[in-house]
């Protein structure tokens, strides 16, 4: 498929509008699948808080996106097809923030697929806010995680969004520099899982290690997640939601015909089979039976890498572009662990980043465009280069007003009781720091 | 030294995106983007081995 390049929303059908409707309202499966997968490899005593900051960050980011973000990603209604705040060096216009009435002043009466728009960037921005939520498990405040979505959904995401959704300059790349048909990012592999890892890691390097996770003397501490059923049940259920994701993307912002949809599914689904095969596979060989938990961070790599992709590569490709996530998930997991002392439970930081970004270089790889590969590496570049230090110094001025990890009393009893008052499992025995050692 | 990684980042995206304004040949522009990639990298490892070392000397 030859994506068309980005400009403002081509005329929908109104089967095209229903179908991709109906497609965004399965999307949020996909988002309960990634909540159910961070609370499943926490710990038993930090369940609750898990799974209800996964709930009260989706609400937090969809607020402040719709009072504040929704304007500065130029997709509100109203304003589609707008120039946004332009300004122009080297001879070419550099659209790199859009402009609009705050609100959501307007909604209803501007274009169906504006619209459409609009509801897809509030579930990726609910998504992105969460990911950092799984790697801050078991010693973040919930507080902290609401601070830090009103951040991400007010100021960093309506930022990358409008780069790259919202006829931004990565999206004008193209038209610009002649580099392919611009950035392209069908599925969020960008917006919504490389900005959400790297906020991650941004969490993880603030919040710090879990306690006991690094003893001053031997390996890392293992902390099993407390659920593989939910980690896997999970994985299950965030495949029905990205099959949809990855679909309504395509015809959103790559103007897929209906005839590329199927073929977009099917992608999707061999990337995320071929990743699980090939995580299977390593840790099987590196610790002699397959990890669980590691499988189901393969396959949730290969469905992140099948994001940016899906929709521009062959069965084949895809195929191969899961294989290379599904390889590179268990190995980087053990690599940030060991090697960089970096505690991240869910593994966000390579399932999301590091796969989103490998899915991106996977797009213009195989794209047929000339040019898109170096399309591909500027929005890269820009995402490392920009986004990751601007998140961090964010974040760690936000540490400072509402301080991200709990006390060390907080942390001993769990996040349920000193948080919620209660725990999840109320009839299961807890267990204590001490058991782990 | 995290900070000081995290200020070098910047620094590679500005020469990837300087490379698109200076050079029209796609040779170059490419190499320059990749070298621009490569800062961003140095980048990153020098605020990873930052955090290594702060967080060695904060174990009790």
């Amino acid at each position: 498929m030859n994506p068309i390049p980005l400009a403002a929303f081509p005329a929908m059908s109104d089967a095209v509008f229903a179908l991709t409707l109906t497609l965004l309202l399965i999307c949020p499966l996909a988002v309960a699948g990634v909540a159910l997968i961070n609370t499943g490899l926490g710990r038993s005593r930090s369940a609750a808080q898990a799974l209800l900051g996964n709930l009260a960050i989706m609400a937090v980011a969809t607020i402040v996106f719709a009072l504040v973000g929704a304007s500065f990603a130029g997709t509100l209604p109203g304003v589609s097809g707008s120039a946004g705040f332009t300004f122009h060096a080297a001879g070419q216009p550099w659209n790199w923030l859009g402009k609009g009435s705050f609100l959501l002043r307007g909604l209803g009466a501007d274009a169906p697929q504006s619209q459409l728009a609009l509801l897809f960037e509030f579930l990726a921005v609910a998504m992105a806010a969460m990911l950092p939520w799984g790697s801050g498990a078991d010693r973040c405040r919930l507080a902290a995680g609401c601070a830090w979505a009103a951040v991400l959904a007010a100021f960093v995401f309506p930022l990358a969004t409008h780069w790259i959704w919202g006829n931004g300059w990565l999206a004008q790349l193209g038209v610009n520099f002649g580099l392919g048909a611009g950035f392209l990012d069908g599925g969020g592999a960008a917006t919504v899982h490389t900005l959400g890892g790297l906020t991650a890691l941004a969490v993880v390097w603030i919040a710090g290690p879990r306690r006991g996770k690094f003893p001053r003397e031997g390996l890392s501490t293992a902390i099993p997640g407390h659920s593989a059923v939910y980690v896997l049940f999970g994985s299950f259920l965030a495949l029905v939601g990205w099959l949809a994701w990855n679909a309504a993307g395509a015809i959103l912002w790559l103007h897929a015909p209906l005839a590329a949809l199927p073929g977009t599914a099917i992608h999707t689904l061999l990337c995320a089979s071929a990743a699980l095969g090939a995580t299977f596979s390593v840790t099987r060989v590196r610790f002699g039976k397959p990890d669980a938990s590691l499988c189901a961070n393969g396959w949730l790599a290969g469905l992140v890498a099948s994001s940016a992709c899906a929709a521009l590569i062959s069965p084949v490709e895809s195929i191969f572009v899961g294989a290379v996530a599904g390889i590179v998930t268990p190995l980087m997991v053990e690599l940030l662990e060991l090697a960089l002392s970096i505690d991240d439970p869910t593994g966000a930081i390579t399932v999301h980043a590091a796969a989103g970004l490998w899915g991106l270089v996977a797009a213009g790889l195989f794209a047929p465009q000339p040019g898109q590969l170096l399309a591909q590496l500027v929005g890269i570049a820009a995402l490392l280069g920009l986004v990751l230090p601007l998140v961090y110094l964010l974040f760690a001025l936000l540490n400072r007003i509402v301080p991200f990890r709990v006390d060390a009393d907080g942390e001993r009893i769990g996040m349920d009781l000193h948080e919620l008052g209660g725990g999840a499992y109320p009839e299961f025995v807890i267990h204590r720091d001490e058991s782990y050692r | 030294m995290k900070y000081a990684g995290l200020l070098v980042m910047p620094a590679g995206f500005f020469l990837a995106l300087a490379a698109l304004v200076l050079f029209p040949d796609p040779a170059r522009r490419t190499l320059f983007v990749m070298c621009g990639l490569a800062v961003e990298g140095m980048g990153l490892a020098v605020a990873v081995r930052g955090h290594m070392q702060a967080r060695g000397a904060r174990l009790p």
